[in-house]
């Protein structure tokens, strides 16, 4: 039985037209994959002696379990973010004669084997290596690294476990976001001291290993609660069944006043406000504004100008990045309703323009508190919004006409919780690094204001044959049609 | 009112469907039938310019859709749940596709006061979204959608499927009541030869995408069709 799952696993992967289609985006993540699992190899060998040399005169080892805290409480962030209960299409097994239990132990046995459970033994076992050879006991270091892989899968089925129940409250990463801001808060300020009630734990563990069991029996319940959780969901009426909204009408008179982009603005709207998955692209909208506190108040970055052209072009242009990409995969869905209905396609494109337009504009406005950190940040950020709607927005639009890949909107596979991955960061760079060359040459070898000019006249450039460029992109749109048709046609 | 000409649709060396020659009258209520992969949808999806034609051509009104878009004002269609916007309520639905053949929000209310019946209490003025309304719902709200502005062509594929026996008998009635009313011409195909009989005047059988039958309805079609089914 095993074997058949495993099996349609692999089939459901390589038979996906987007793995056919994306094969230089994988080759991406396998870099991403092996450039990780470097950096880990490279804390667990350089951590031990980094330490003794910083701090000879204490033991590493307690030091190490000192920060786990931390270390805990990222590994959970992270992976509530990037992580996914990985689900097989589970209802057509329902019926089958296979027993539910075998389905959910091997749903949630699979999940122990993610790559988010790998990476850290590249660390965890050269550490535990090194303290054999520093002469700690065998066992000390044995069960010292027995005690990680146990506390990263106990992180693994607790992050299952918050992502089912913030999934069923529909505050997303809210109440996560709020839970581990109370620990490290109560942390920090000594309420609760986590760090040293943590260390005293593993320290004691790794004394006694009759206490390992302890950590044992915790993995046990929460793999106990994960399987409780699971197994009320496998009925076609619980989780896998989709669940209604409670739809609120509204008319959005106000777009009138765009003229005949109108009904596809208000459709546009609608469609972020009312489908997780663009939702979330209003949400990053927040993390993009406050993106600046990162760089600005650092002193490091005070010589390093170019790097505020960085900051300046994702500010302005998170929302136009996340939302630009996958024009007009968002209408995949009803693609074909839109094509033979009574509707100029430069219309439809210029209603997409707008809104990324308005976005980067509302962005702006929004940042201008930066210039607290100086007024060339205000500049740097008005030279972005320019170069963004000028230049940015026009290449989403073209790129958009190689958009072959459907997005569903409706879709919510069972347990599936958040709708975007890494992947579409990676997807943004090109947009966010040529402006700082562009801006960089001039800066290096004329001066700051002539840098700002190159990327303020390019982007005015792109604004003045904005007609001219649209009906190019639109030719190129109606050109790919029938293309588009068919591969939103095709599921997956 | 369409004409389609030497008209062929193939994937990979298979001949999907390959029409000579059809011409469907202004006014007229065409049915076609035909097993399943018999080039239904096909058809219809080159009427609507939504796939190319490999060769051949189909004209709506004295326009070549591949190469104008002059046709869509006049021709509504629905083919499959693709043709909703999920995210929708109904009511909003309605009014987009109003608003894109020129007609405003109090236009769509009075049109949609007359199928009350059909929308039996479920469709407008609840609380959800078209994607969660249940399959016949969805359908009965696509088919609506499809007859907003007095289109000239009306393009059903399957209308009935889905449909309770309450709705398919109204739907009938609607259908039959627009070629006498409004000179409309109206395009369906069905699986139901019952249904395509009673509601169209001439019925084009179709089978691996060749016409082979193109029948004026008469007391005898069904049985006609019945006997050439029953193979």
């Amino acid at each position: 039985m095993i074997n058949n799952f495993l099996n349609f696993e692999w089939k459901q992967f390589f038979r996906s037209s987007y793995w056919q289609k994306n094969i230089a985006l994988n080759i991406l993540l396998a870099f991403l994959a092996i450039y990780f699992i470097l950096m880990f190899l490279a804390l667990g060998v350089s951590i031990y002696p980094l330490l003794k040399k910083q701090f000879p005169e204490s033991d590493p080892l307690l030091l190490v379990n000192g920060a786990l805290f931390y270390w805990f409480l990222g590994d959970l962030i992270m992976r509530f973010f990037l992580q996914k209960l990985p689900v097989m299409n589970i209802k057509p097994l329902l019926i089958l004669p296979i027993k539910r239990r075998k389905v959910l132990n091997y749903v949630l046995g699979k999940s122990a084997i993610s790559f988010f459970n790998f990476l850290p033994l590249f660390a965890i076992i050269p550490f535990g290596v090194i303290l054999i050879f520093e002469d700690y006991s065998k066992t000390t270091a044995i069960v010292w690294m027995l005690l990680m892989y146990i506390c990263t899968l106990i992180i693994n089925f607790l992050n299952f476990i918050i992502e089912a129940k913030s999934a069923e409250t529909e505050l997303s990463f809210l109440p996560l976001i709020v839970l581990a801001s109370l620990l490290f808060g109560l942390n920090y300020f000594e309420v609760i001291e986590f760090t040293s009630l943590l260390a005293n734990g593993i320290n004691a563990i790794t004394e006694n290993s009759i206490l390992l069991l302890i950590p044992v029996a915790i993995l046990t319940v929460l793999y106990y609660v994960n399987y409780k959780l699971l197994k009320t969901k496998l009925y076609v009426d619980g989780s896998l069944k989709v669940k209604a909204d409670v739809a609120v009408t509204t008319d959005l008179a106000w777009t009138r006043r765009f003229g005949d982009i109108a009904p596809f603005l208000q459709l546009d709207l609608k469609l972020l406000w009312r489908n997780k998955r663009p939702r979330s692209s209003i949400f990053i909208l927040i993390i993009g504004l406050l993106y600046g506190l990162f760089f600005y108040p650092n002193p490091i970055y005070k010589e390093w100008i170019p790097m505020f052209v960085f900051v300046g072009v994702f500010i302005t242009g998170i929302f136009m990045i996340n939302f630009g990409q996958f024009i007009p995969a968002w209408d995949s869905g009803y693609y074909k309703l839109l094509m033979s209905q009574n509707i100029k396609y430069k219309q439809y494109l210029n209603s997409k323009f707008s809104l990324m337009l308005i976005s980067a504009i509302i962005m702006f406005v929004l940042s201008i508190p930066y210039v607290y950190f100086g007024w060339k940040i205000l500049v740097i950020h008005f030279a972005a919004m320019v170069y963004n709607i000028g230049i940015n927005s026009h290449v989403l639009l073209l790129g958009g006409s190689f958009n072959r890949k459907k997005i569903d909107l409706t879709q919510r596979a069972a347990f599936n919780y958040q709708g975007t991955g890494a992947v579409q960061w990676l997807i943004g760079f090109p947009l966010l690094l040529i402006p700082i060359l562009l801006f960089y040459i001039p800066y290096k070898f004329i001066n700051f204001e002539a840098g700002i000019a190159t990327l303020i006249i390019l982007g005015i450039i792109g604004i003045i044959f904005h007609q001219k460029i649209m009906n190019f992109i639109t030719k190129k749109y109606i050109n790919s049609k029938y293309k588009m048709i068919s591969a939103f046609d095709q599921d997956n | 009112m369409i004409k389609a000409a030497q008209l062929s649709k193939i994937y990979n060396g298979t001949t999907v469907l390959g029409i000579e020659e059809l011409e469907i009258i202004k006014g007229q209520s065409f049915g076609l039938v035909g097993n399943n992969g018999a080039g239904k949808t096909t058809f219809f999806n080159l009427l609507l310019d939504l796939i190319k034609p490999t060769t051949g051509q189909v004209v709506n009104n004295n326009i070549q859709v591949n190469t104008s878009e002059d046709w869509k004002p006049f021709t509504a269609a629905f083919i499959d749940e693709s043709f909703l916007i999920g995210y929708l309520t109904p009511e909003e639905y309605f009014y987009f596709i109003g608003e894109l053949r020129g007609l405003n929000k109090a236009d769509v209310d009075t049109f949609l006061a007359q199928f009350e019946e059909i929308f039996n209490g479920e469709i407008l003025g609840g609380k959800k979204y078209l994607r969660d309304l249940s399959k016949g719902n969805q359908k009965k709200a696509g088919i609506v959608a499809a007859l907003i502005g007095n289109p000239e062509v009306i393009i059903l594929d399957e209308p009935f499927a889905n449909l309770d026996p309450t709705t398919q008998i109204r739907l009938k009635k609607l259908l039959k009541d627009l070629t006498v009313n409004s000179n409309a011409t109206v395009l369906i195909s069905s699986h139901d030869l019952g249904h395509i009989t009673e509601v169209c005047e001439r019925i084009v059988v179709l089978d691996k995408g060749v016409v082979v039958k193109d029948i004026k309805t008469s007391t005898e079609t069904l049985k006609e069709l019945e006997a050439y089914f029953s193979v």
